[in-house]
């Protein structure tokens, strides 16, 4: 028998170096090279086989570490992203190709793939596209959409060559927090607690709806290893959590009754090793299962039972616009078509679980976790634990991807609540399973749209219903059923309008914020409608669009009216020549296929950018001290997106000096000032223009300091500062102003806040000042067989208004793009069914086809420099470009969401194809 | 609580004629899956170093493929055309990680019936060792697995082997998953398929079906069906009444209408992609 197994030692190579180590009997790699050796640059996704983060080398081959017992690895060498990126050779290159095209954009899945690229290159140096997808495709990637990753690792030969880009405004500048993320070396939520930490362990609910009691909870508090057992009753504050004032609904722990599959009712915290053979069933509670309502026909059905006392009829709330007369305008039409469509949960499946840890220091709490909004977080922080604001801080990690479901808290109330009660530091990390079940989701949407138009392809009216399942608990619905009636028109005008939405509460899991709260969903039905319209009135469907494309001057469904800036026109002006292409390419294919058609689909989209008619501030701070260090508090969260980017670059630019002279302090509430959330496409707008203002702030006190004219120019060298003014160079002494408690002997703090207004009860205001244009186009194979749909290519028209970084936008258009083809195709959360990553399908490497994206700036009003948000408006278009493909190609019309191959195959049956 | 790594088959089996039950592991990549976040509690056999049982060796006029080969090891290897299908398969198990470690012999012994590996193995004619301090038996695979995650491998024996016996001359084998995404999916329908052609006609046909059925199977009508036929007369054979013996279900990757009629596409497919070689 190997004499290591009996003694439980391990013995093996890690990165070159030999280790040691007692394993667990079970104890998996991906744990033991986490845990025992400080190896985080081994990310776990899901603990399946299922995200391939956690890919490692064992003795050159790429496997998943969680699948693996750590003592498989005895007497072999085991390679990481972090040992491979110091010295060797394709990592090297890897790392500079990956920054080059952007190919890491949150970075939690960055080491899985640089692996498995290794692995790739070690064997075949000169890849093309296909070797490298079946290389990668055991690596799940959220954020980039693939494509700049394939190019990556196709290019990596090429890395001694690659041209390193400018970095100012308007330059494809690499990310500045990049090289860390290829280097293994960012860290994520659970990279940083303390070792030897407690661990806490959340007890859920099993049932979509139950009562439930308690047995013996300090029995079980007093076992062994367990530290402290929390609930309601442990909560100082506010037993509710929530992110709309009047829809602070959730609690922390469930009382008595739980209205979701994985509503929270306790919390055991405790030593690692107990928590980590505790066994949730053991813990003393009795589940009564009630009969729950899972939809939102049962929820709406005469004498439903209600979740909420005071939410009639289960309607937690609703939103409405209203112009015109729309009914009056659909009887005049010459055409109208009608319709009813049906999306489904949506999971973010960010590859990252949600993870932090807190402590006590000084009778103050720190609770660092993923976050997509510190300063709520702490907002809600101080409600539920009774604190003052003052008295808790908020530090980020990295962010493995948030994409709305990270803006509400998950981890932080445990954490908090169990640091406070246990006075040690104490982390937790969500299983796969935990986050997918207990946080939030994109709503379904029920849709009845009815859309008039005359012969001449001007369209007459528009009716829309819409009912959003908003789950259990508030979370964002009240924004989704604001915001899906504002643009449920699309970027067109129509003059006789009526829209109207509800969010509507089920015993599902809330349904929040997900990249475009719901204008993907209303976007579906409107865009697919209007090419069965355009098909009635014999007109090509870009030129329907073309006809009734949005322009300066003509006002939104909302009685809004932008002068300059409205880009619809521009974006599907753009999609032409690969349109014409397209169809040309299109007509051959099927004359030689008779099983397999290609169809050419195009989708315009809108999308405005920060909240709907309510504040929306950002703050920045910048200061200069005494030895001439800029620094810049950059408080708006990078969740993946790019703003440590951007915004960089925006105040570099409006201070007047290159970025790398910029020193930035990141977000932490007790130094940066709240830049708001980072969510609704908002970042690059509201926190750009406030670090650009508070860049222009201290420009203006440095050119005061040398009596100097606005155009001067400032230099930082060597810690003295020059003032360069025409022929005048003024030095400007720094040392010799009075520091204040910062250090800082020149400071400017500026807040911007999109200057909106309220709607009144028709909805006709001024919901945002700005909004962002995009177009796609399609091309998408379906196999009339199978009912297969394949998409071809992508080409994304998208108006920026300025791009402030030309590479985060191509990467924010592919990654948003794959969002939306995954929303569209295959992507269905069933509660209780699909709560992992196999079940539940995203996208994979070979799933995502070319994309090309097309550039637009039509400057906006109020953006920095012209620029307009971009994160939501990219999946928009896809899902309906995708299904207007198809109908191009077979005359089917898709109304459900997603068009899996089944659901697609008896759609074809029903219109007649064999 | 220990975790076994004998280099020794007499240790392991040794190691698995206890009286506690013992954990035969060798990928893991369906083991840790199954145990998800409990922590285990136990013993572990870990067979990836018994000395013999990793491999594809020649054996009499057949093939042996030892408990411990991975699906890389399968890829790797030079094996005549009627082991195509195995390979496609081979290519289609998860991921290129899952491929490296994962093992042909856990496949089946996880007996899922969407297990990658099994229909093109029942083409094969598979049969599988099964060795135990009690001595060795061999069973077709077709009797092996008796249902959903069962098999008839008891708590003391080892799948040592899987025998592929001898092939008829030109032999060449097929595969075909039909699944919701490009890599790491779990089939729809699945199809593997072993033909003998001579002159552009069937002589023999073995086609298996997985993730229609608890269990894959073998399609004995249609293979009988299909003797003679060239490629047209092989697909116009390929109808719903041969399938009758299917039960396919609805569930979140598709109806049961859907799964039929994915499955007698795949198996048109196989053939095509034999046929025209």
């Amino acid at each position: 028998m190997d004499k290591a197994s009996t003694t439980h030692l391990t013995g093996f190579t890690l990165d070159h170096a030999p280790v040691q180590i007692e394993g667990r009997v079970g104890e998996r790699l991906s744990q033991a090279l986490r845990d025992r050796l400080g190896a985080k640059d081994v990310k776990i996704g899901c603990n399946a086989g299922d995200c391939g983060a956690c890919t490692v080398l064992v003795d050159g081959a790429p496997v998943c570490a969680c699948l693996m017992p750590v003592q498989q690895v005895a007497g072999r060498h085991v390679e990481t992203l972090a040992g491979l990126a110091l010295r060797d050779p394709d990592a090297l290159r890897l790392k500079e190709s990956f920054q080059h095209h952007q190919a890491a954009q949150c970075g939690i899945c960055t080491p899985g793939m640089m692996v498995a690229a290794v692995a790739l290159l070690r064997a075949v140096p000169q890849p093309d596209a296909g070797q490298v997808q079946d290389a990668l495709g055991g690596v799940l990637c959220r954020c980039t959409g693939y494509r700049k990753i394939i190019d990556a690792v196709v290019g990596a030969h090429g890395a001694d060559t690659l041209e390193v880009s400018g970095q100012e405004l308007g330059a494809p500048a690499r990310r500045f927090d990049g090289l860390a993320k290829v280097e293994g070396r960012d860290l994520f939520g659970d990279d940083v607690a303390p070792e030897g930490a407690l661990v806490a362990r959340v007890i859920r609910s099993p049932h979509p709806h139950a009562r439930f009691a308690f047995g013996d909870l300090a029995d079980f508090a007093a076992r062994p290893g367990v530290a402290a057992v929390l609930t309601a009753a442990d909560v100082p504050g506010l037993n509710a959590f929530g992110v709309i004032p009047g829809f602070i609904d959730q609690p922390v722990f469930a009382v008595d009754t739980v209205l979701f599959r994985g509503e929270a009712v306790a919390c055991v915290v405790g030593a690692a090793e107990a928590m980590l053979s505790l066994d949730p069933e053991d813990f003393p509670v009795t589940w009564e299962p009630l009969d729950p309502i899972m939809t939102v026909p049962e929820a709406l059905a005469e004498g439903a039972a209600l979740l909420h006392a005071g939410r009639a009829g289960n309607i937690m709330c609703g939103g409405r616009v209203v112009c015109g007369d729309a009914e009056e305008a659909l009887a005049a039409s010459d055409v109208v078509v009608d319709g009813f469509y049906e999306t489904s949960f949506v999971e973010h499946a960010y590859i990252e679980p949600e993870a932090g840890w807190a402590e006590v220091v000084d009778g103050r709490v720190h609770v660092q976790a993923c976050t997509q909004a510190t300063g709520m977080d702490r907002e809600t922080l101080a409600q539920v634990l009774d604190m003052d604001r003052a008295d808790i801080r908020v530090l980020p990690t990295a962010v493995g991807g948030g994409f709305g479901s990270k803006i509400d808290v998950s981890v932080q109330p445990f954490l908090a609540l169990a640091a406070l009660k246990t006075g040690k530091a104490v982390r937790m990390c969500y299983t796969r399973v935990e986050s997918m079940m207990s946080t939030t989701k994109r709503h379904p949407a029920r849709i009845d749209i009815r859309i008039g138009a005359n012969s001449d392809g001007t369209l007459t009216g528009m009716t829309f219903k819409g009912d959003f399942n908003t789950g259990s608990y508030a979370s964002w619905g009240p924004t989704v059923a604001n915001r899906v009636p504002v643009h449920a028109s699309g970027p067109y005008y129509i003059r006789d309008y009526h829209a109207q939405s509800r969010a509507v509460h089920t015993h599902c899991p809330p349904s929040g914020a997900f990249r475009g709260f719901g204008v993907p969903q209303s976007a579906i039905a409107q865009e697919t409608a209007f090419d069965v319209l355009a098909d009635k009135v014999g007109m090509d469907p870009l030129e329907f669009r073309l006809t009734n494309a949005l322009r300066d001057g003509l006002p939104t469904v909302c009685g809004q009216v932008f002068q300059t800036g409205v880009g619809i026109h521009a974006c599907l002006e753009a999609l032409k020549p690969a349109y014409d292409k397209a169809k040309r390419d299109c007509a051959a294919f099927n004359a030689d296929n008779d099983r397999v058609k290609r169809g050419v689909g195009v989708a315009g989209g809108w999308y405005g950018c920060g909240n709907t008619s309510l504040p929306n501030p950002s703050t920045f701070k910048a200061g200069l001290r005494g030895d001439g260090t800029l620094v810049l508090h950059q408080g708006a969260m990078d969740i993946g997106q790019g703003s440590n980017t951007v915004i960089v670059q925006i105040f570099a630019h409006a201070f007047g000096v290159p970025v790398a002279d910029v020193t930035v302090q990141s977000a932490d509430t007790d130094i940066t000032p709240d830049a708001g959330k980072t969510s609704a496409s908002r970042q690059t707008f509201v926190s750009g223009n406030a670090a650009r203002l508070a860049g222009e702030a201290l420009r203006a006190q440095v050119l005061r300091q040398a009596n100097a004219s606005d155009t001067a120019d400032i230099t930082l060298e060597n810690g003295l500062v020059h003032v360069v003014d025409g022929d005048r160079v003024h030095p400007v002494d720094l040392s010799r102003l009075d520091p204040d408690a910062e250090g800082y002997v020149l400071k400017a703090v500026e807040t911007y806040d999109p200057p909106i207004a309220p709607m009144n009860e028709n909805g006709q205001g001024v919901p945002y000042v700005q909004f962002g244009y995009a177009a796609h186009l399609c091309v998408a194979e379906i196999d009339l067989t199978l009912g297969h749909v394949t998409p071809v290519s992508f080409t994304a028209a998208h108006d920026v208004g300025r791009a402030i970084n030309p590479l985060l936008v191509e990467g924010q258009v592919q990654g948003g793009i794959a969002q939306g083809l995954g929303m569209a195709l295959m992507e269905e959360f069933i509660p209780g069914r699909t709560e992992n990553l196999h079940d539940y399908l995203i996208p994979t490497i070979g799933d995502v086809p070319p994309i090309e994206t097309l550039i637009l700036e039509i400057a906006d009003a109020h953006g920095p420099y012209g620029a307009k948000g971009l994160g939501e408006h990219v999946l928009i278009p896809t899902a309906p470009a995708i299904f207007n493909a198809v109908y191009d190609a077979t005359k089917v019309r898709l109304m459900r969401a997603p068009a899996t191959p089944a659901r697609v195959r008896a759609a074809l049956k029903e219109a007649g194809y064999a | 609580m220990s975790y076994l790594s004998p280099t020794t088959l007499d240790e392991a089996l040794g190691a698995l004629d206890g009286p506690g039950p013992v954990a035969v592991i060798a990928g893991g990549t369906d083991w840790f899956p199954a145990l998800g976040e409990r922590a285990f509690v136990g013993t572990m056999l870990d067979v990836t170093r018994v000395a013999g049982l990793r491999g594809i060796t020649a054996s009499g006029d057949g093939w042996r493929i030892g408990g411990a080969t991975t699906w890389s090891d399968i890829l790797r290897a030079d094996l005549p055309s009627a082991f195509d299908g195995l390979k496609l398969a081979a290519r289609e198990v998860g991921s290129v990680q899952i491929q490296n470690a994962g093992t042909v012999a856990g496949n089946i012994c996880n007996a899922s019936p969407a297990a990658d590996g099994v229909p093109p193995l029942l083409s094969l004619d598979t049969v599988v060792e099964l060795s135990s301090q009690r001595g060795v038996r061999q069973v077709p695979l077709s009797d092996f697995i008796t249902g959903v995650r069962r098999t008839e491998r008891a708590a003391d024996e080892l799948v040592t082997a899987l025998y592929v016996p001898a092939l008829p001359e030109g032999a060449r084998g097929g595969f075909t998953k039909i699944g919701g995404r490009k890599y790491l999916v779990i089939s729809v329908a699945m199809v593997g398929a072993v033909l003998v052609l001579s002159g552009g006609r069937i002589v023999t046909a073995r086609i298996a079906v997985g993730s229609a059925s608890p269990v894959a199977q073998r399609m004995g009508a249609l293979e009988t069906a299909l003797e003679g036929t060239d490629l047209a007369g092989a697909l116009a054979c390929v109808t719903p009444d041969q399938l009758s013996q299917l039960s396919p279900i609805s569930d979140i990757r598709g109806s049961a209408e859907y799964r039929a009629e994915a499955v007698t596409e795949a198996i048109r497919r196989t053939l095509t992609q034999i046929m025209r070689g």
